[in-house]
């Protein structure tokens, strides 16, 4: 039992790093729910990977990485907005190109300030056990906003899964409704970085969410169980990563991920036997 | 009960700057049916969609329950021909149904009684109160088109918008479907339906065919003439009972 729970009563970092792994799973939890009922993850892929030149520009003129990582989350869903008004793409052929062409920003930005060289790895997996007061702030900030966000809007963001037309044909803005879930997610990414990394807190967002799908019957218990595999995977991956000197942002998203590869397999063998249709 | 459900005067419908359907002239009273015929393209889900403030009109004049298209959301319910997320929306039947009523209180009411009611109303008007516990992904698509139909019912609305509302449905379904449109104008609701289901067109009160323009207007048995269908559907059809046959293949349209 020591081996399972001294490590967090002895060490405080351990514990910051709980605290913000259960903000982060909160987080990631309402809004990784809409992201795979709204089939959005390729935005939020590259939204996640889109921060970088606004990271690494922060840090070449001294801001906080933060506000970087929100101007790079700006500049990926307004070029998106902007090409896919203007032009006949699609929108992932949007997506896709900004996402490259912002990491691939990044990448240079990074390999020609030797001041930041360092970072980069801090910045693609995060800081999981270097988290401070001022990120659970930010941390804690933003889960009040998201759940807020999704407790107000629930009913035209239902909608906008369902149906986006419908949402139209009730009188609600869809276009409106949209932008704020992307802004959500953007939210997350910005805030979430730090914990977990650029890279890694896609992983967040899609592996609890996408274990509440296989096995819930409401959007509520879907965000519930969501939450439950975040916080569990944060446990078992700081545990992990204490004990085999694992990297803890990789160690917990690779929890997550495992997680749901269990429940999918479990999921399959019970439709193959019972069938799909009950 | 407004006087008119619908009236467009030379009204152009598409997509952006791009004219699908043009010269539109309609008059819809309130308890009135009306299918929209013609083939893939005719413009039947553009003029569906421009009806329920989805698009923009492009040209013309459009009235919707005695007012601007778009201003009475809360008095028009709109069928869309697909839908995004059925097989992957953690959502039960009820759920479904439920949303109809989301923009008839307010934002942070919570549902009444009365909302309830009409939500059960619905769902046994399409038979579908027995699976109102069930997952929406776990129904076959019959079962889910009935689900989607008790929604368009539990909004009460004053107009009906519904396209391709019979697709998928079984005979039993499309009994309950055609009882259900009969209780809906009974209480003065007016309905557009756009189908290729020429037996549907026959139990309207009134057929618009389209291809790009209005070929005819007017009651099914006057307006389904070979010649009308022939410069609808570009092929010799005739009307045999509920079913079109060819009888010419080579037209140029």
């Amino acid at each position: 039992m020591g081996n399972f729970v001294r490590p967090f009563l002895d060490n405080e970092f351990l514990q910051r790093a709980f605290l913000a792994g259960v903000l982060v799973s909160l987080t990631c939890a309402v809004v990784g729910t809409y992201v795979v009922l709204r089939g959005m993850a390729f935005i939020g892929d590259a939204l996640a990977h889109g921060v970088l030149p606004g990271v690494a520009g922060a840090l070449m003129i001294g801001m906080p990485a933060m506000a970087g990582a929100a101007v790079g989350a700006a500049v990926m869903v307004g070029g998106v907005g902007l090409i896919t008004a203007r032009s006949k793409l699609s929108n992932d052929t949007a997506i896709g190109l900004l996402f490259i062409g912002l990491l691939a920003l990044g990448v240079v930005m990074v390999s020609s300030a030797d001041s930041l060289t360092g970072d980069l790895e801090a910045i693609l997996f995060g800081q999981f056990l270097g988290v401070n007061t001022s990120d659970l702030v930010a941390q804690s900030i933003a889960l009040g906003f998201v759940v807020v966000v999704a407790v107000v809007a629930s009913r035209p963001f239902l909608l906008l899964c369902f149906d986006a037309d419908l949402v139209s044909a009730m009188g609600y803005r869809a276009a409106w409704y949209h932008r704020l879930m992307l802004l959500l997610i953007a939210a997350t990414v910005v805030v979430s970085f730090q914990t977990v990394g650029a890279l890694l807190v896609f992983g967040m967002l899609l592996a609890p969410a996408g274990v509440g799908a296989l096995i819930s019957k409401r959007i509520g218990t879907m965000m519930l169980w969501a939450a439950v595999v975040g916080v569990v995977s944060t446990y078992v991956g700081l545990l992990a990563s204490y004990h085999f000197s694992w990297a803890a942002g990789a160690s917990v998203v690779l929890t997550a991920v495992s997680i749901f590869f269990v429940v999918f397999t479990g999921v399959s063998i019970k439709h193959s036997i019972v069938g799909d249709r009950s | 009960m407004n006087e008119t459900a619908v009236v467009a005067r030379r009204l152009s419908v598409g997509y952006g700057s791009k004219v699908i359907l043009s010269g539109v002239d309609a008059f819809l009273k309130p308890g009135g049916s009306t299918a929209l015929v013609g083939s893939n393209g005719s413009g039947k889900s553009t003029l569906l969609k421009t009806l329920a403030g989805l698009l923009p009109v492009i040209d013309g004049g459009l009235e919707v329950l005695g007012r601007p298209v778009g201003e009475l959301t809360a008095k028009v319910a709109y069928l869309s021909q697909f839908h995004q997320s059925g097989f992957v929306l953690p959502l039960q039947a009820i759920d479904v149904v439920r949303m109809a009523r989301y923009d008839q209180r307010a934002r942070w009411k919570r549902r009444t009684k009365i909302d309830d009611e009409i939500v059960k109303e619905s769902m046994i008007l399409m038979s579908v109160d027995d699976l109102a516990m069930k997952p929406l992904r776990d129904l076959s698509g019959g079962q889910q088109q009935r689900v989607y139909l008790a929604q368009v019912l539990a909004r009460r609305a004053d107009l009906l918008l519904l396209d391709e509302p019979t697709a998928g449905l079984d005979a039993p379904g499309r009994a309950a479907y055609i009882d259900a449109l009969n209780f809906e104008r009974s209480r003065g609701a007016a309905i557009v339906t756009a189908t290729h289901d020429v037996g549907e067109a026959s139990t309207c009160d009134r057929v618009l065919l389209l291809a790009g323009r209005v070929i005819a207007d007017g009651p099914p048995n006057v307006v389904m003439t070979p010649e009308n269908l022939l410069e609808t559907f570009g092929i010799g059809l005739t009307k045999v009972g509920d079913q079109l046959v060819v009888t010419e293949h080579h037209h140029d349209h």
